[in-house]
């Protein structure tokens, strides 16, 4: 996702698009009647205040989790904030995903949309799941006034014991009688003074069932008289499909049909092995007119002779071309197109009857999903149901306003319904589509090619006098619900629009480009390429000027407090003045994400064979009150071991149009021996929570860059680096 | 085609299968037992690992007619106090993220501790470097390993 902002245009725009479907979803319960609530405790016996907790009579308190877990905490998290303001005990607390429902469940900072992404979860839910917690709290504190004749106020709640004077109980011997009490309005939420959980140290929620073997993920899933499907897609993107030979592949045991898709060809069988070999027979010829033919080598060539024109205004300041006869610095960079490559591959159930679809999937964009699903299927976006299930990591890749493997299954699903396939005797049976590694690598939907231009001016004492920055590339949100038409794409320029530096003379400018290539955004977006070119050129400047990159920063950044915070305690940790060994070097960088900011200072060292190993990252995040900081921890080693990966291997290339890599054996990802020992500092606050997942992404490239030039003097300006650096 | 004949997290068992299909998919497919994971189909991420007469194997890319008459281990049969110490470490340390690939570096981990009882930071990478982690986890998979290697010192 963008940076979670969804202005005022594009809420219209969306509504817009989708025929203000959203609407048509807004089904569902106000949850605001006692009624409605004692019916829902009289089916499941359990107390539920709202839409996001349930009380057992045993005691369990289960929070409705609205967004997708996908490695980042939000199990754990936003259990976290409904149990801090309940005063619960952590062990009675449990999570499970909350149904898809745009009205009960929306993201607040997309809109009428429910949907994970732009580090928002925690950022979006806060106050919505402090009030959730503070009213199912309130509920049993009046259950239980009433019930032992005492006033509200002598009551104490603590580790989920309600509690006056010799009177105890627990959540669950209440919960029958909070259940037919009317909901109070407004109740007081916890000063944060008095945090118990929030906070500390909890256990994850979701550790047991992932270290057993039992954590069940849209691949898991097993539906009676289920079919596994396999697609055969065009090499070249933008290619359909001409001529199907299908013959070899219905030969194939276990392979039951071969049915064509708007996306291409599928293959059910009775297992995955079946229809892989199925479609290993399978012969397709595609028509390639609207097909992308260039090589990545042709794209970079033409986004380069873009580079000496001027571009799309973005950010004007001063007058750049007014400052004369400084000393001028010129780079450019070239940053690849990247695969999100997440350990599950794209996987899908879909149950398809007459009157109604069920999809079982990782599912990032439950509002979207339901839509798109909904138009392949020719059923109304409400009749769709969607089983939200772990999912074995995204970093974007499950969240696309396309829906792409969720309307490939629909649309499977859909084709075996056609009275000419089989006489329609296998219409209704479920499907499980599954996505190989290497359609995952070949697939598209990449973090976009970029090209950077950077220039600029520095005074003879060493101060930046002017800035430019000009990036060319595609724009992930062009023809989606989220485009701004006319402005300048945000997700191509966050990072660059705004710098927390001050420079007198500044102009950032924009060329998009268009291609076949189907491009998204990939964990932390446009600061995955604004960061580094912005970081790694101060970088230069300050060498250029015979200054400490830490106190070059510092003096820049006099009006950014909250980064030069960050950057404070990231360089003391790291104890940045101190010597390293002989052959190691440091780098630092810093930049903000996702309304979090982030410095990460690496270390790095080379052998006496040359080889770059980066040995250390010292990371300070200021994310506002860090409601699980060992998650937060998490999330910030996750997020240097995915960047780090990807700055020294990642790239998706094209010869011809053709996706040269195919595999993890092609498309490098980290591994353990190449992981660097972490720190993580956490900043204290008291400000509401801002976004985790993304934002340890972007300065880890940079700081490590900016490293390797402190040791060897080379400056890296075109990632992956694995090719210009040994490693 | 007789059946195939192995044994599965200490039961018999009896597989109907094409000889080249994956033990992977057999096991999760014919099985039903879906601990172990799809990642790459390839031999190049581990997500799949499960232990063959006690040895880590990636199950992804070994037919299932190969190993007639093997023991058979995954995820879900995996016991004793190696496992033990390993799956205890995992939670205290809280070293899953998305999850997907734990299945498979849990695999690997016992084989390892199995093997050497105190591996260094240097063992723990070469043993372990098979087992791709998107999400990363690799910081706490290496002090999780340690934990146990200490638990079971005791
Ligand atoms: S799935 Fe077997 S090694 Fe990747
Ligand atoms: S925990 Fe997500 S791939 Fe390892």
């Amino acid at each position: 996702m963008p940076d979670g902002h969804m202005s005022d245009t594009s809420r219209r725009r969306f509504l817009q698009v989708t025929g203000g479907a959203g609407v048509g979803l807004m089904v569902g319960f106000t949850w605001t009647g006692t009624s409605r609530r004692a019916q829902a405790a009289a089916a499941t016996n359990a107390f539920v205040p709202n839409a996001f907790v349930k009380v057992a009579p045993d005691g369990t308190v289960t929070v409705l989790i609205k967004h997708l877990e996908m490695g980042q905490g939000v199990f754990t998290g936003l259990t976290a904030i409904v149990a801090e303001e309940m005063d619960a005990d952590w062990a009675q607390m449990r999570a499970e995903h909350a149904p898809a429902n745009a009205k009960l469940y929306n993201n607040t900072a997309f809109g009428p949309i429910q949907g994970t992404g732009g580090s928002t979860s925690t950022y979006n839910s806060w106050t919505q799941l402090r009030q959730a917690g503070a009213t199912a709290r309130a509920l049993l504190v009046a259950a239980a006034a009433q019930t032992w004749g005492v006033p509200a106020s002598d009551i104490t709640v603590s580790k989920g014991v309600v509690s006056s004077g010799t009177h105890k109980a627990g959540f669950g011997e209440l919960a029958a009688k909070a259940a037919t009490l009317p909901v109070p309005a407004d109740v007081p939420l916890k000063d944060p003074k008095n945090f118990t959980l929030v906070g500390t140290k909890l256990p994850r929620k979701d550790s047991a069932e992932k270290t057993t073997g039992k954590a069940i993920f849209a691949i898991d899933v097993v539906q009676p008289g289920m079919l596994v499907a396999v697609v055969q897609r065009p090499t070249r993107f933008g290619a359909k499909a001409q001529a199907i030979d299908a013959k070899a592949a219905k030969a194939v045991k276990g392979v039951v049909e071969v049915v064509e898709i708007p996306r291409g060809v599928a293959v059910l069988a009775t297992s995955y092995w079946a229809a892989h070999q199925g479609r290993e027979a399978l012969k397709v010829t595609w028509d390639e007119t609207n097909a992308e033919k260039r090589g990545t080598d042709a794209i970079i060539a033409d986004y380069k002779a873009l580079l000496p024109k001027p571009g799309q205004l973005v950010t004007k300041e001063g007058d750049v071309d007014a400052v004369k006869g400084a000393k001028t610095l010129k780079a450019e960079f070239t940053f690849p197109y990247l695969a999100h490559a997440p350990m599950e591959p794209l996987t899908c159930v879909v149950k398809l009857g007459k009157d109604g679809c069920e999809i079982w999937a990782g599912d990032q964009f439950q509002t979207i999903d339901q839509m798109n699903a909904a138009k392949t299927a020719g059923l109304k976006p409400e009749q769709v149901t969607i089983h939200t299930v772990y999912a074995g990591g995204s970093f974007g890749r499950r969240a696309n306003v396309e829906s792409d493997y969720i309307v490939e299954g629909v649309a499977i699903a859909k084709a075996l319904s056609d009275a000419k396939v089989q006489g329609g005797k296998l219409a209704g049976r479920p499907v499980k589509l599954i996505w190989s590694r290497e359609d995952d690598i070949r697939g598209g939907r990449y973090r976009p090619l970029y090209v950077h231009g950077m220039e600029a001016k520095l005074g003879a004492d060493g101060s930046v006098l002017a800035w430019q920055h000009r990036i060319v590339g595609q724009s992930i949100m062009a023809g989606s619900p989220f485009d701004q038409p006319g402005k300048p794409d945000a997700t191509s320029v966050e990072g660059a629009a705004e710098i927390p530096y001050t420079i007198p003379n500044r102009l950032v400018d924009l060329h998009t480009t268009t291609s076949p290539v189907p491009v998204l955004w990939w964990r932390s977006v446009g600061s995955t390429h604004t960061a580094f070119a912005v970081e790694t050129f101060l970088d230069e400047l300050a060498a250029e000027a015979k200054q400490d990159p830490v106190a070059f920063r510092r003096k820049l950044m006099e009006k950014h407090p909250r980064h030069l915070a960050v950057l404070n305690l990231a360089v003391e940790k790291a104890e940045w003045t101190k010597p390293l060994p002989k052959g190691w070097a440091r780098g630092v960088a810093v930049a903000e994400s996702f309304r979090s900011v982030v410095a990460h200072v690496a270390e790095v060292s080379q052998d006496d064979k040359g080889r770059i190993k980066v040995e250390r990252v010292v990371c300070a995040v200021d994310c506002g009150i860090a409601v699980t900081p060992d998650v937060v921890k998490a999330q910030m080693e996750g997020g240097i071991g995915y960047g780090l990966g990807a700055i020294m291997y990642g790239a998706i290339t094209m010869k011809d149009g053709v996706v040269d890599q195919s595999n993890f054996d092609t498309y490098r990802c980290l591994r353990i021996d190449e992981m660097p020992k972490v720190e993580v500092h956490i900043v204290p606050s008291a400000n509401p929570p801002t976004g985790v997942g993304e934002p340890g992404v972007p300065p880890l490239g940079p700081a490590v860059a900016n490293a390797i030039a402190a040791l060897t003097g080379k400056r890296i300006r075109d990632l992956p680096f694995a090719g210009s650096v040994s490693v | 085609m007789p059946p195939i004949k192995l044994t599965l997290n200490g039961k018999p068992w009896s597989v109907d299968a094409d000889p080249d299909m994956p033990l992977l998919w057999a096991v999760r497919e014919i099985a039903g037992k879906t601990g172990s994971k799809f990642g790459c189909g390839a031999a190049q991420c581990g997500a799949c690992t499960m232990h063959v007469d006690g040895q880590p194997v990636r199950a992804c890319s070994t037919p299932i007619g190969s190993i007639a008459g093997s023991k058979v281990t995954t995820i879900e049969g995996i016991e004793g106090k190696v496992a033990k110490a390993v799956q205890d470490a995992w939670v205290k340390l809280d070293v899953v993220q998305c999850g997907y690939c734990q299945s498979g570096q849990i695999m690997s981990a016992v084989a390892l501790l199995t093997d050497n009882a105190k591996p260094t930071d240097q063992d723990i990478d070469s043993a372990m470097s098979g087992n791709l982690c998107r999400c990363s986890t690799y910081v706490r998979i290496r002090a999780a390993i340690h934990e146990a290697a200490k638990a079971l010192e005791i």
